[in-house]
Order: structure tokens, then C-alpha cells, then sequence
């Protein structure tokens, strides 16, 4: 019951979606999509198990007064305050006034700018793998440069970066991606046959 | 000035403090980045809980429970299932959910063979898509780069002798590749750090409009 039966699970569920895949029935579409469903619910199911673990974490904290506990408080504040904002009824859900305005002037200029850092870190870390010490880096030095400098304007220059841009992109480029891809293609095929059949059963955890 | 241009100002000078807040990381970690850190994890998982709730949970399951499609308790049962990690006793129920889960990337096995590997693998072959006047010849090339990229990823076989030579031709390929993806994730960064600031200037306009 413990293990078994979700291993049995896996292959049966694994088996209809091969099999669903190839046999072309308006039944097996439709249970296809009814599967699907399921895998939303769960998720959504999953995510509340989220969301409490971050209430006990955060709480604990508090409740210990942890290090750098007060940082929980703002924490739990902006989970609760965007929970009740979005559940109130009569508040329009989606659309009301305070879960739309935390959106659009908390939720996205912190993500943004966390994004944006990333470009200073992203060159200091180009600093130190873009120098020309052996062949390999001098490529890939070579390669993100043209990109870097294709839409930076230097009179006729430019028209030579961009052409020499555009066949890095469509040649060596596509080369690698297309080797990237079909290995990756293989691997999780790979994988998906391990899970199907049991081999690879780590996501039962231990007893 | 109105009211509502009041709020509006003071919500963006709120954002504006936040950008201001995140970018002082740059000097080092310190109480704003933190509290700005702190909030985004609150207030991104309460923004994912009502969107997901209200546009996932509801519309597939509580609304078809409530039109009397009772075989809709079967996946509403397995979630509540993933909750029985709370107790030490049942916690192994949690496994029948994650199992139906981790059953449907069965799923990736002909979408995989067709997408990553058949679609991959014909449009490759076809020379007539290339590069500028030479097109049959820079599809060759892009051929042998295909191959010499996956022997360089074939770890079965030693990267000796000829095949090890065909594997070095391949990372030089990979490494071509790489320093495009590099240059571009680095040119999206800076755009992002460009909006960064034009934001930050208009609400420096707004706060100079008020002002004035």
C-alpha cells in the first residue's frame, strides 16, 4: 500500500499518456483533459501545503525571536494583507483596488528591479569568463560580443556586426541549440521511461 | 490636485522607494534590501493563492462539485491527500498524489520524441533553410555541428583518437552557441535595468510636477 500502489500509479497513469498520445478517440481526449484538471487541482493543492509551510517558518521566527525576526512580520503582512484583499467578497476578486495596486506597484518593480541587478552581476561574471586565455573562452568572447554590440550604433561598422551577428545566430548557434535540444529531448525520455517503470523511485522518499 | 493623483503619486513614490530599496544590495545587504526582499515573498505568494484559487481551484473544482459533476472529488481527495504530510502516521497517503502527478509526465515521452528529437532532427537535414547565398553549404555545416555537439555530450565513449577530435569540433560549437546565449541574456538584463531607471525618472518628474 505504501509503495506499491503508487508505483502502480505512476505506470498506469504513464501508460495512458503514451497511449492517449497515439490512439486518436474523442474518449481518450477527453479523459486526457479530465487528467490534466487533476494535475491543476493537485498543484493548487500543493501550493496552500506552500504557503503553510511559510506561516510556520515565518511564525516560528517570530515566536523565537530569531535573528532578523521582524523581516517575518513584513512578510506575513503582505501574504495577508494580498490574501484578504483578493477573497473579500464584493471587492471584484482579481480586479480590486488593493490586490491590483500591490501587483502593480510592489509585486512587479521589486521583481523587476531584482532582475535588472542580475546585470551587474551578469558582468562581472562576463569579466572573468570572456577572457581570452584558451581557445574555448575566446569563443565564447568572440560570440558574446558580436551579440552584445549588434544594435549598438557604429556607423558602417554596424552592418558588418549585424551580418556577422546574424550568422552566428543562424549557424553555429542553431548548431549548438539543435545538440542542446535532441540531448535534452533523450535525457528526459530517459527519465520519463525510469519513472514509468520504477527505476527511478526517489520521489516516494524513505519510509 | 485631485485626490486620486495624490494616491497614484504616493503609490509610485512607494514603488520608487521599493526599486530604490532592491538596487541598494549593489553597496550590500542591508535593512531595505531585506525588508524589500521580505515583501516580495509575502506578497508574491498571496498573489499566487487568490489567482490560482480563483482562477484554477474554483472554475475545476468547486464549480463543477457545485453542478452536481461529483467524479470531480476524486482530484479534490487526492489534494487534500498532499495535506497528510502534516501527520507522521499517514504521511506516506501524500505519495498517491505525487504519484498521479509524476505519472502525467509520462506525457513527455511522444511529445519529446516528436518536438525535441523528430522536428529537431528533419528540420536540421533540411539545407534548403541556411544562412545567406551559401544556404546548402552553411546547412552542412549546422549538420556536422549538430552531430559533433552530441558526440561531445556522449560520455559512453572515451573523447579519444577521432572521436575525441569530432567531440572537440562539437564544444567548439557549443561554446559559439553559449557566447550568443550569454550576450543576449546579458543585453535583456541591461534593458531591464534601462526600464529600471526610466521609471525612476518619470517619478521624479511626478514628484517635480507636484512640487511645482
Amino acid at each position: 500500500m505504501k509503495r506499491r500502489v503508487p508505483l502502480a500509479m505512476v505506470f498506469i497513469v504513464s501508460l495512458f499518456m503514451v497511449i492517449q498520445y497515439f490512439v486518436p478517440l474523442d474518449s481518450l481526449a477527453w479523459m486526457y483533459q479530465y487528467l490534466l484538471d487533476w494535475t491543476i487541482i493537485i498543484g493548487v493543492f500543493a501550493l496552500l501545503l506552500g504557503i503553510w509551510s511559510l506561516w510556520h517558518v515565518s511564525y516560528g521566527k517570530i515566536k523565537q525571536r530569531a535573528e532578523n525576526w521582524q523581516y517575518s512580520i513584513v512578510t506575513l503582512a503582505g501574504l495577508f494583507i494580498m490574501i484578504i484583499s483578493g477573497f473579500i467578497p464584493g471587492w471584484g476578486n482579481l480586479n480590486n483596488y488593493v490586490y491590483e495596486h500591490l501587483f502593480y506597484y510592489v509585486l512587479v518593480p521589486i521583481q523587476a528591479t531584482m532582475f535588472s541587478l542580475l546585470a551587474f552581476f551578469i558582468s562581472s561574471a562576463a569579466f572573468r569568463a570572456f577572457r581570452a586565455r584558451s581557445i574555448l573562452a575566446s569563443l565564447l568572447l568572440f560570440a558574446g560580443l558580436v551579440i552584445m554590440l549588434r544594435f549598438v550604433p557604429m556607423g558602417p561598422v554596424s552592418t558588418v556586426v549585424a551580418d556577422l551577428a546574424g550568422w552566428i545566430l543562424r549557424v553555429p548557434n542553431m548548431a549548438a541549440k539543435r545538440a542542446i535540444i535532441i540531448g535534452i529531448g533523450l535525457g528526459a525520455m530517459a527519465t520519463a521511461f525510469k519513472i514509468m517503470f520504477g527505476i527511478e523511485r526517489s520521489y516516494l522518499g524513505r519510509d | 490636485m485631485e485626490d486620486s493623483h495624490l494616491v497614484e503619486l504616493l503609490w509610485t513614490t512607494f514603488a520608487a522607494f521599493l526599486t530604490f530599496a532592491t538596487f541598494s544590495f549593489l553597496y550590500k545587504d542591508n535593512p531595505f534590501y531585506k525588508f524589500a526582499e521580505h515583501l516580495v515573498v509575502g506578497v508574491g505568494a498571496g498573489y499566487f493563492v487568490v489567482l490560482l484559487v480563483l482562477t484554477s481551484l474554483k472554475p475545476k473544482l468547486w464549480d463543477p462539485l457545485l453542478a452536481g459533476q461529483w467524479w470531480y472529488i476524486i482530484p479534490g481527495l487526492l489534494g487534500v491527500l498532499m495535506w497528510m504530510r502534516f501527520s507522521k502516521k499517514v504521511s506516506w497517503l501524500s505519495r498517491y498524489p505525487i504519484a498521479f502527478y509524476i505519472g502525467t509526465s509520462g506525457v513527455a515521452i511522444p511529445l519529446y520524441m516528436y518536438n525535441s528529437i523528430n522536428r529537431q532532427i528533419s528540420s536540421t537535414l533540411d539545407l534548403s533553410v541556411g544562412f545567406g547565398s551559401l544556404t546548402a553549404f552553411w546547412g552542412i555545416i549546422i549538420v556536422i555541428g549538430v552531430l559533433t555537439g552530441l558526440m561531445y555530450f556522449f560520455f559512453s565513449k572515451e573523447h579519444k583518437g577521432a572521436f575525441g577530435g569530432l567531440a572537440k569540433i562539437g564544444i567548439y560549437v557549443l561554446m559559439l552557441g553559449f557566447g550568443a546565449s550569454f550576450g543576449y541574456t546579458v543585453m535583456a538584463r541591461i534593458s531591464l535595468f534601462v526600464q529600471r531607471i526610466a521609471f525612476l525618472e518619470s517619478w521624479g518628474r511626478m514628484i517635480g510636477n507636484f512640487f511645482s
